[in-house]
């Protein structure tokens, strides 16, 4: 048989090009490395070379011709020896090596299915021991819990050694385990979260603590195009446990550069786990689970919510599972889903509804990705009303992923359009009477309450 | 100037103009440093009163840096810096009412009370920030140096950043750039010797920063950033290096700074001790008081009216800051993007 030579991809989008001109004719004796013909697409004239040897028996498409596709014949190559009626039959209209549909794909990808046919178990209700303390010391403890249950757990970023934290969240963790294990770094947030990443890859667990999350935007080319790619990129052969952590959201007065919610940047990429404690309990448990997973995990703390108290369980091994939200207050009315701080302005803002005879659901999402969908549909389905609340912005937020999964998951039991509250879409004000008009308050939750029971 | 010499530094003023000192300009540099002396004091106080709030990093203890520098600038001139602004402002000229009002978040402040401490700007005096990331206002300095080089407005860019900062990898990014385009150029390292709690030697393999251009081919020079004798003496020789052309310097100042890294810092990682002794033999207006005054310069009555008149300027900038409104709720939404 004959081999076909077909017009090659010049370039990753290259679909197709001119033929411009042939450098063999037909009987030419053809050596591999031997430049065969001239290809022309609108960014760049190539030479083709020959792969195989040969004699070149026929060309099937002259020179000049233009819109020639990709992997379509161009000229057949006779093997040493090979005879010439061979050409006819190779030629043959159909037989050619028909190029990949190229656009073929449909507009829109089904995703596979995340969640489980059934229902998924109840995550339990835990009810070992607890004791009262702050989400800082939550944190704390459930870094401290699983650095001594693994040699490979180490915490390293700036001031979370000898400081203790730049917000005491390693309070006491030098002194337990060391400098080799408690690691002062100096301000390289790029250096140090690659480093990271690459500790991860030789099997150790590093936690990166960011003194807070708008830093972390120094290093985000490592936290996706290090950590979370790796996996994939080395066909699962390879990946990163690590855990990037630190406060995340509007701070207090701190202005536009220290005061960002960058949740729905994360729980964009595929590869990574985003998780968003709102309670002690919730902090402690998602920080253990994120330590544990082999994957790298964003844990999204809260500035504001360190010094809040809260029971927490005491069991060493309590753990929350990541990509299950949980039902802070159950109710009929409306959903309302909420993460981090958030969770508490959107009880507060039940409370103020229950008074105005509005039975609000709080859904404490706590995990972004992936997402509790199935949560959020099973609450909707009850109360056929879903506000969202967020302090990040409002395009391409979390609240707009949760109302596009609505349109597909929950269509049918709707009685009112999604409604998303959201940090208003500007930088984030220093002026006191500003910021406070540009973070969600339990009023603006109220409001849009009432607004999907249109009332 | 030798490494040790400069880092030593002392109140004694090491290096003096030669011949007879020039009282005009000597009381000139007085005048600056109290002025950002008593205007730090007084948002500490009004930080205290909750009139301002968030990050406030004061530059007491710094003052001999800008305002040495500040003494060799000319008005083309840009100048960049980083969350510890206040002083730079001040030294480049800008209106202590309109920063003050900025700290307590009003509308008559440099950014409309929308920037807070860390994020101000005077185009027109030519001060670009106030950056609160670490290591990105470098890069930012770097491209001001560029447009200055590219214009030809005969300005230079002084970029001025920590001894934390200086271990940032954009840093070298720049420094790569200004040496290899010869952009004019001073990167200023202030070396205070924390970075909020870890000392230089704790984060730095190499402590000589002034040496950090080296391998870009950039030189560098220590200076006792505590004397500003000193500082607008190294400053004249350097920025005339810049102004002819032969691209970017690196200068060490080594300083110190008397209050914690921003408000909320209890400060435990240096001693009591250290910090006394800075104030005590090293503090920059002391020095330069009593180098003017083994000089005959200025009287006791003199310096009264200087302190009484810096005084009037703060308290008229805290009252400006507390009388001027709030902004309009309107505000929040103004300023995200040109009409166009
Ligand atoms: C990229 C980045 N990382 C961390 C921080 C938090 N931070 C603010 S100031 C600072 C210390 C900087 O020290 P240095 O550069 O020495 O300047 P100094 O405060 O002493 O003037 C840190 C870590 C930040 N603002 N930006
Ligand atoms: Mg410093």
């Amino acid at each position: 048989m004959p081999i076909q030579i077909l017009m090659p991809a010049l370039s990753p989008t290259m679909t197709e090009g001119k033929l411009a001109k042939w450098a063999k004719k037909e009987g030419d004796k053809v050596a591999s490395g031997d430049v065969l013909c001239e290809i022309e697409t609108d960014k760049a004239t190539m030479e083709v070379e020959a792969v195989d040897e040969g004699i070149l028996g026929r060309i099937l498409v002259p020179d000049g011709t233009e819109n020639v596709a990709v992997n379509s014949p161009i000229a057949l190559l006779l093997a040493e020896g090979e005879d010439a009626s061979a050409l006819d039959a190779a030629a043959a209209p159909g037989e050619a090596a028909a190029p990949p549909a190229a656009a073929a794909a449909p507009a829109s990808t089904p995703a596979p299915k995340e969640l489980p046919v059934a229902a998924p178990p109840p995550v339990e209700e835990y009810t070992g021991p607890t004791a009262k303390m702050t989400v800082r010391e939550a944190l704390r403890d459930a870094m401290a819990e699983e650095m001594r249950r693994d040699q490979e757990v180490i915490l390293l970023g700036e001031e979370v050694a000898q400081y203790q934290g730049a917000y005491k969240v390693s309070q006491g963790l030098l002194d337990e385990f060391g400098d080799k294990r408690v690691i002062d770094t100096p301000i390289t947030e790029m250096g140090f979260a690659g480093l990271g990443v690459g500790a991860a890859m030789l099997g150790m667990k590093p936690i990166v603590e960011f003194m807070t999350f708008n830093f972390a935007m120094q290093a985000i080319d490592q936290i996706l195009n290090s950590a979370a790619k790796t996996l994939y990129m080395a066909g699962g052969k390879l990946g990163a446990p690590i855990v990037f952590r630190g406060p995340n959201g509007a701070a207090a007065r701190v202005a536009a550069q220290h005061s960002q919610c960058y949740a729905s940047w994360y729980a964009h990429c595929p590869g990574l786990k985003v998780v968003a404690p709102w309670s002690g309990a919730d902090a402690k448990g998602l920080m253990k689970s994120a330590i544990r997973d082999p994957n790298p995990v964003i844990v999204l703390e809260n500035e504001i919510m360190y010094g809040q108290h809260f029971e927490v369980p005491t069991d060493p091994e309590f753990l929350i599972p990541i990509g299950r939200a949980k039902i802070e207050r159950p109710g009929k009315d409306v959903t309302i889903t909420a993460f981090s701080r958030m969770v508490g302005v959107a009880l507060e803002a039940a409370k103020q509804l229950e008074a105005e005879g509005i039975d609000a659901e709080v859904i404490n999402l706590r995990s972004l990705r992936p997402l509790d969908v199935d949560a959020i549909v099973t609450s909707v389905k009850k109360t056929n009303r879903i506000v969202s609340v967020e302090e990040g912005w409002p395009v391409a937020g979390m609240g707009s992923e949760i109302a596009a999964m609505m349109m597909e998951e929950a269509f049918d039991w709707l009685d009112a359009p999604v409604v998303r509250v959201c940090g208003a879409d500007v930088p984030m004000p220093y002026a006191a009477n500003l910021e406070k008009l540009a973070i969600p308050q339990p009023e603006t939750v109220v409001q849009a309450a009432k607004s999907v029971c249109y009332r | 100037m030798p490494a040790e010499a400069a880092a030593k530094g002392g109140s004694e003023p090491q290096t003096h103009p030669e011949g007879k000192p020039d009282a005009e300009e000597l009381l000139k540099l007085y005048r600056e440093m109290l002025l950002i002396r008593r205007f730090e004091e007084k948002a500490g106080q009004l930080y205290g009163m909750g009139l301002i709030a968030g990050f406030c990093h004061l530059y007491i203890g710094q003052e001999a840096v800008v305002t040495g520098l500040q003494a060799c600038a000319k008005d083309q001139d840009s100048v960049i810096t980083t969350y510890r602004d206040h002083g730079h402002m001040l030294a480049k000229g800008m209106d202590p009412k309109g920063v003050m009002a900025e700290l307590t978040g009003r509308i008559g402040g440099y950014s409309r009370g929308k920037g807070g401490s860390m994020h101000m700007f005077s185009v027109e005096k030519r001060f670009f920030g106030g950056h609160g990331i670490v290591g990105a206002s470098v890069p930012l300095g770097t491209g001001l140096a560029f447009a200055h080089k590219y214009r030809g407005d005969g300005g230079l860019n002084f970029c001025y950043f920590g001894d934390g900062a200086a271990n940032q990898g954009q840093v070298y990014e720049a420094f790569n750039m200004a040496s290899l385009w010869k952009l004019p150029i001073i990167y200023v390292i202030e070396n205070n010797r924390y970075a909020m709690g870890t000392s230089l030697q704790r984060a730095s393999a190499t402590t000589e920063l002034y040496r950090r251009g080296e391998a870009f081919g950039i030189p560098g020079m220590p200076v006792d950033g505590m004397d500003v004798l000193a500082v607008k003496k190294a400053g004249e020789e350097v920025t005339a290096y810049v102004r002819e052309g032969n691209g970017p310097y690196v200068m060490e100042l080594n300083t110190y700074r008397y209050r914690g890294h921003s408000m909320s810092d209890p400060a435990k990682y240096r001693s009591k001790e250290e910090v006394a002794s800075y104030r005590k033999e090293h503090d920059p207006i002391d020095g330069l008081r009593s180098y003017m005054e083994q000089h005959g310069i200025g009287d006791e009555a003199s310096f009264k009216a200087i302190d009484k008149e810096i005084k009037e300027i703060v308290n008229e900038a805290a009252e400006f800051a507390q009388t001027s409104p709030e902004p309009d709720p309107s505000e929040l939404w103004t300023d995200v993007l040109i009409e166009a």
